[in-house]
């Protein structure tokens, strides 16, 4: 009996940390973008469903293979976000954060309404790639190969980005512009530019996230609108701006929340927020945050 | 000169008490659907598409009616659902609401309908409440319901070997209805129900709820749920092995949305019941060419869309027989009941006097890819479940309209 429950107990941890991975991945994009830019981006969700949508029309288009959409996705968005920063996020610089927030709400609606009138609300096939077909019977669990990638995959994605936005001179750089740009501009570092790819970058991880799960959940328009809020309280809990924080978190509510799918599973949509008004009450900077 | 003709009128109205003039014929009818989340596939747009057809197929123009039509996205909440209900009927003057898919929403409405005194034909919701222990004098449940999907798909997976299930349910009042027929089913049929879990209303990751369902050992995976949920159970399941272990899926509820966005290769080999689908008949292909060229995306109409149209023809011509005061629900639900249904997509039938509209209902099951000849060419019919088998017989219904 307790040999059972130890093997469930098991896969439910795998399960969690495989979920927790997209967590992470998409909370890290939105801590980069907060933490460097003081944008709330309420239309991360919209565009790593538009990562998803990307990497099929690729495929069912172009012809273009699940790895070169891996590269080619996040670019297209990722520009795409640039884009968005330079002609409307820019305007709101210096502003009260709600701004933002509204602004990327609203386009997170906008995007959202424009696919579904296109594409229905079922949403369309994307096929595992071959090579990461079948999977491995570990015992306790048979666990898929592409669910192995993905954890693999997105754990690489998030210490190569903690490491660069922390170790590296380029980081430093734009945490530095971040604290006091007009000193860093003083220096001769284009700032605005650094903050345009900056946001670049964080939607180009939102569309890679959205790339990784086209194989796992059909491609729906309302895809990111259902993973978006759990993904703030993420952040939240992990501490806004924490890039750390938000993987670390990222990780441990995704195991969290497999483990109440096994013991409670009523509970396993709910349980994200419970831990985050828990968490707001003891720290409200979030475990990680700097207050 | 316009004073003497109405007072004119109004004299030859006192005279004549129930002259043809006084004859109100103007009725407004709602189509309530989820329009944007899970589930706008299976109705949405499509609905408010059949409940126009259904207006200028029924020819009620030419013999003088008006009929309007309004609708909204309930967002399969409850109480968006009971908020626009009420407004419509207060304040738009709404004479029917129709459609109304997410049992939880529908069975709110059902209250609201009760109240107001408003017709209110569903098609959409699944749970067989609607017409046992909610049921109402002025509710019409038309399309299909839970005891149907449990007695088709149930019994056949029961009978041909799949006597160990373990339930994936949506944790709310359709999928509990739906575990619960279907555990009714099986057990009946000498199957054993092994566990069951239930996961909130749009998860997009089974992967936790497939594999207590692998460890359960159970030979047959009953997914009560529905739209998006089950089509990312399916693909999930094969995933994670579990259709290649030797369990297999039973979905108790598909439409041929969810088959059209999994695709015939994934989708391949499930059986399930429905009671409409476009390519079963002539009179169901006229109405699908019409239908899908109406259509931005070209879909063909799933069940419930094809409920819609069934359930306002139906609708229309009771209020013809009538031929005025169409505004009392109780009363038009009375003459719908009175009068035996008969349209192309359903065939004849009935309606029974707790509000259960009984057809055929049919076992199909998805054809392999190479199966498949032409665009939505995906069913094949297993079998015909006849009329009066196919609902809840009336002596086993619990409806407190029904004098026992």
């Amino acid at each position: 009996m307790f040999n059972i429950s130890t093997q469930a107990l098991f896969a439910q941890l795998l399960v969690g940390l495989i979920n927790g991975s997209f967590y992470a991945l998409l909370s890290l994009g939105l801590a980069v973008i907060f933490g460097m830019l003081n944008i709330i981006n309420f239309a991360h969700g919209a565009l790593y469903m538009m990562g998803a949508f990307c990497a099929y029309f690729l495929l069912n288009v172009l012809g273009i293979n699940y790895w070169m959409a891996l590269i080619l996705a996040p670019l297209l968005i990722g520009v795409l976000g640039a884009v968005l920063e330079r002609t409307m996020l820019q305007r709101l610089a210096g502003l009260d954060h709600l701004y933002g927030l509204l602004l990327t709400f609203g386009l997170a609606l906008i995007i959202q309404g424009l696919f579904q009138n296109y594409f229905g609300s079922s949403g369309l096939p994307y096929a595992i790639p071959q090579q990461l077909t079948g999977g491995q019977n570990l015992g306790f669990m048979f666990l898929p190969n592409y669910r192995a990638w993905v954890v693999i995959f997105s754990l690489t994605v998030c210490l190569a980005t903690w490491y660069a936005i922390e170790k590296t001179k380029l980081g430093a750089y734009l945490r530095a512009a971040t604290e006091n740009p007009t000193l860093v501009r003083a220096f001769g570092i284009n700032v605005p530019r650094m903050i345009t790819l900056t946001y670049g970058f964080g939607v180009g991880l939102a569309a890679l996230a959205g790339v990784l799960s086209a194989p796992i959940n059909q491609v729906r328009p309302l895809m990111g609108a259902d993973l978006i809020i759990v993904v703030f309280a993420v952040v939240v809990i992990g501490g806004m701006g924490s890039i750390m924080g938000s993987i670390v978190t990222g990780f441990a509510l995704g195991i969290l929340e497999g483990l109440t799918k096994y013991f409670y599973p009523e509970a396993s949509n709910t349980v994200v927020f419970v831990i985050m008004a828990i968490v707001l009450t003891v720290k409200p900077n979030g475990l990680f945050g700097r207050a | 000169m316009k004073t003497s003709v109405s007072t004119f009128a109004l004299m030859a109205a006192l005279a004549l008490p129930g002259a043809a003039f006084a004859q109100d014929k103007n009725v407004k009818i709602g189509v309530l659907d989820d329009m944007s989340g899970v589930y706008a596939d299976v109705g949405g747009q499509g609905s408010i598409l059949a409940a126009q057809m259904a207006i200028e197929d029924s020819g009620m123009a030419a013999k003088g009616w008006k009929v309007d039509l309004i609708s909204a996205d309930h967002q399969n909440k409850a109480d968006v659902g009971v908020n626009i209900s009420r407004q419509w009927i207060d304040q738009e003057k709404v004479d029917g609401i129709f459609g109304v898919l997410t049992s939880s929403v529908a069975l709110a409405v059902n209250g609201v309908a009760k109240e107001k005194n408003i017709v209110y034909m569903n098609s959409g919701a699944a749970a067989s409440d609607l017409t046992n222990s909610a049921c109402s004098p002025n509710t019409i449940h038309w399309t299909y319901d839970t005891y149907l999907l449990a007695n088709g798909t149930g019994k056949a997976v029961v009978k041909s070997g799949g006597d160990s299930w373990f339930f994936v349910t949506a944790d709310y009042a359709f999928g509990q209805a739906l575990e619960r027929d279907t555990t009714d089913v099986i057990k009946a049929n000498g199957g054993k129900v092994l566990g069951s879990v239930r996961h909130p209303l749009n998860s997009a990751d089974f992967s936790s709820f497939l594999l207590q369902a692998q460890a359960s050992k159970a030979k047959i995976i009953g997914l009560a749920n529905a739209g998006g949920d089950t089509t990312n159970a399916i693909k999930q399941a094969s995933e994670f092995g579990i259709t290649s272990g030797g369990q297999k899926l039973a979905a108790l509820l598909l439409f041929s949305s969810d088959v059209h966005s999994l695709g015939l290769k994934m989708a391949q080999g499930l059986q399930f019941t429905e009671t409409f689908y476009w390519d079963l008949n002539d009179g169901t292909r006229a109405f699908s060419k019409r239908f899908s060229e109406r259509m931005k995306n070209k879909n063909q109409p799933t069940m419930v869309q094809a409920g819609i149209y069934a359930s306002i023809i139906h609708y229309m011509k009771a209020l013809d027989a009538n031929g005025s005061n169409p505004h009392d629900g109780v009363k038009m639900v009375d003459k719908m009941k009175s009068m035996p249904t008969d349209d192309p997509l359903f065939g004849k039938g009935e309606i029974q006097p707790n509000g259960r509209k009984v057809h055929p209902g049919y076992l199909f099951e998805v054809k392999k890819p190479e199966e498949s000849k032409y665009p939505w060419d995906y069913y094949k019919l297993v079998a015909t479940i006849p009329a009066n088998e196919a609902f809840t017989p009336l002596d086993k219904s619990t409806c407190s309209l029904l004098k026992k």
